[in-house]
């Protein structure tokens, strides 16, 4: 299981299980006890079976979707988790940023895939709070990394107002 | 200029300790090259032919004379003694070593530069016409809006990773010396019919392998909406540009791809999520940036003019290079001065540590401490008295950066090339010396007045030769290096695109390839006519004709 960092602490126990490759709903008794995070095939193709399953439920995209279709669903989903294919791939930046300022999803947005201490700041900025790390990453560091710039130029999810709105301590709403 | 404040000092204190830490662990092991790579190019570090290559920001071109004097600094202890001024208004060093990159950062964050952003897939360093605030007949100065962009894209969160790099020129001149219609996103402030000053927004331009020309994305933008308008272009772009060809991931090709009127819908329908939010800029802002922007101080009803009428009769080749290098100031009294970086022999946009801290004098004796570069790779002092100008040329030749070259056919933009690029077919430093000698009469140049020449090493086109009026490709045929010749092009607001001449030529007949292109100017011009002008009178044609019956 990757370590996953969340709200800025290292999560001593995830209950959560990311299913890379859900052919059919038969995985959902596989694991019982756990919670999944299923493509979005899997929820558009095998809702009603997942709706029977107990617990939260998660959803996630990879980076070349996005988050229409399943809009009207968010309120089902306690995390939806974004995919980095490639860490240079910046698409999820975006899913990211329409979930939150757009769409106004209050859950959990979880980085997955290729993520690295090196996005991580950038990645908090969109609107990402949780992040399942690769696997060869030190996640002290990556802490750390959440912090490699204490403010910022622009508004984004963390600070809807950008700095222009900011300088000098007043803030211009 | 503008003037840091605790926040932007703080940001890029915290940006060098962090290249330090990506450095230290890519030495240590602990970072793949293939992870590194994207790092260091958000840091302006390249991997060239001989050394690392690092890349520094000129945002818009403007630079204080303690800036030109920490670049002078870096060449002389980092570098082999000079820096290069690149086609987008940035300076380059070819010689420095990869460990050393962190402390050149904070040596260069000591004087409020860096290397951000000066490469990889991001938004790069915003550019403009480097008149700017000086022009007699520009719009509105662009350098508030170009402060604006560039704090808006500097570590923008969303956009660190896009599908190919990201370039974004402003302009407010009718001129266009900021080749604004062949960037990715291109804006120009316009006046409209009320008198309000707003903005034209391109996109979709660009060179490279396939040299497209910007279309409108925006035709008149409120200033306060700049920056929303800009996010709503580049999240579409994040999106939905290509990922799968790095060939095809520009934004041109995305505009082609979608057709216009559909990337017009898309960035609009993105737009009207975003317009009128918090990235909304405030009067106040707008106020801020413009202050740092106001004239100098300068001198009312100067009467010096008599002097410098005196010194253009006496002094002919003076009267030369005030007629080629000064250029009409918006102030009474001044001029705008460019000091040419294209004396023979010396590569195109080379300036040594040397003169980098003479011209830092210069820039303090005679312009109010500053000074910009060009993309045409020159240096600017954008303020001189005109009774000062026979001074400063005087002071110029003691370093013979007096050559009276701005616009003649010697004033050639071209890329390091072969000599020093990895990526380049063929060497260009090497051509437009070959060129400049062949064509070594002062006179002569000057009767054939206006021409710019362009040369890339590689289909690449750093060296911007899809818009030269002469452009000048290397190009690899089995092994050995070959140039295509293109003519008509321009990046001006008449902005057009170089055709190819014909079948490619050696190195050795280049020169003799332009001798022809200019003797049939010559010999059909009307008047006052530049080259481009009998171009587009007369046609492809007649030049390519003569030049094939020439040469085969």
């Amino acid at each position: 299981m990757p370590t996953v960092i969340k709200d800025g602490a290292i999560l001593p126990r995830d209950r959560w299980t990311v299913l890379r490759e859900a052919t059919g709903p038969e995985v959902l008794q596989a694991v019982p006890g756990r919670s999944f995070i299923v493509p979005l095939e899997f929820w558009l193709n095998f809702r009603a079976q997942l709706e029977e399953y107990p617990g939260e439920k998660g959803v996630w995209l990879d980076s070349h979707q996005t988050p229409e279709p399943i809009a009207a669903d968010l309120a089902e989903f306690a995390v939806i988790g974004l995919n980095f294919p490639v860490f240079a791939d910046g698409r999820s930046y975006s899913n990211a940023r329409e979930l939150r300022e757009h769409y106004r999803f209050e859950g959990e947005i979880r980085a997955i895939g290729d993520v690295m201490r090196d996005q991580l700041y950038y990645m908090s900025r969109c609107g990402f709070n949780s992040f399942a790390l690769r696997h060869d990453q030190d996640s002290e560091t990556c802490l750390r990394a959440l912090k490699d710039f204490s403010t910022g130029y622009q508004s984004s999810v963390d600070e809807p107002l950008p700095l222009f709105r900011r300088r000098g301590g007043v803030r211009q709403e | 200029m503008y003037v840091y404040d605790e926040y932007d000092h703080c940001m890029l204190a915290e940006r060098v300790a962090q290249f330090r830490d990506q450095t230290d662990r890519y030495l240590a092991g602990k970072l793949s090259d293939a992870e590194f790579l994207p790092l260091r190019l958000q840091n302006g570090l390249y991997i060239q032919r001989l050394a690392p290559m690092l890349r520094v920001a000129i945002p818009y071109g403007l630079l204080s004379s303690r800036q030109i004097r920490k670049l002078a600094f870096i060449a002389r202890h980092f570098d082999k003694g000079y820096g290069h001024l690149t086609t987008r208004q940035n300076i380059q060093f070819n010689w420095p070593e990869l460990v050393e990159a962190p402390d050149i950062l904070a040596h260069l964050a000591e004087v409020e530069m860096h290397a951000i952003q000066t490469s990889g897939n991001c938004i790069r360093n915003v550019t403009t016409d480097h008149y700017a605030g000086v022009a007699a007949d520009e719009v509105e100065d662009s350098r508030p809006w170009c402060e604006l962009i560039r704090q808006w894209s500097t570590f923008h969160p969303e956009f660190a990773h896009l599908p190919r790099k990201f370039k974004i020129a402003v302009c407010g001149t009718p001129a266009d010396q900021a080749a604004t219609q062949v960037h990715d996103i291109g804006v120009y402030l316009i006046r409209a019919e009320s008198g309000e000053v707003a903005f034209r927004i391109l996109a979709g331009g660009g060179l490279g392998r396939t040299p497209v020309i910007g279309q409108a994305v925006f035709d008149f933008v409120e200033k306060r909406h700049l920056l929303t308008a800009l996010e709503a272009i580049m999240r579409v772009y994040n999106r939905e540009g290509r990922r799968d060809n790095k060939y095809k991931s520009r934004i041109k090709i995305l505009v082609r791809e979608t057709g216009v009127e559909k990337f017009r819908e898309k960035v609009h329908a993105e737009w009207e999520r975003i317009k009128g939010s918090a990235l909304t800029l405030t009067d106040a802002e707008i106020e801020r940036c413009k202050s740092f922007f106001t004239d100098p101080d300068y001198v009312r009803r100067l009467n010096g003019s008599d002097v410098l009428t005196e010194k253009l009769l006496e002094d002919p080749e003076f009267a030369r290079w005030h007629r080629r290098n000064v250029r009409q100031h918006k102030q009474p009294g001044y001029g705008i001065v460019t000091i040419s970086l294209k004396q023979t022999g010396v590569a195109p946009g080379d300036v040594t540590d040397g003169q980098l801290e003479f011209i830092a004098d210069l820039a303090d004796k005679y312009s109010f401490g500053e000074a910009r570069v060009s993309h045409k790779q020159n240096i600017i002092l954008a303020d001189v008295e005109q009774r000062r100008l026979y001074d400063l040329w005087r002071d110029l030749s003691t370093q013979s950066l007096e050559t009276p070259a701005l616009g003649l056919l010697t004033d050639i933009i071209c890329c390091p090339g072969g000599d020093f690029c990895a990526l380049a077919n063929a060497k260009s430093i090497p051509v437009a010396e070959e060129i400049q000698r062949f064509f070594d009469d002062a006179a002569e140049l000057e009767e054939i007045g206006d021409l710019q020449v362009n040369i890339s090493g590689c289909m690449n086109a750093c060296g911007h030769h899809h818009v030269g009026n002469i452009g000048i490709l290397g190009v690899d045929k089995r092994g050995e290096e070959f140039y295509q010749i293109s003519i008509g092009g321009s990046s001006a607001r008449e902005a057009s695109l170089a055709k190819i001449l014909g079948p490619s030529f050696a190195r050795d007949e280049v020169p003799g390839v332009m001798r022809t292109l200019v003797d049939v100017y010559q010999a059909e011009k009307r008047q006052d006519e530049s080259f481009l002008d009998t171009y587009r009178r007369i046609g492809h044609e007649p030049f390519k004709q003569a030049v094939y019956a020439d040469s085969h």
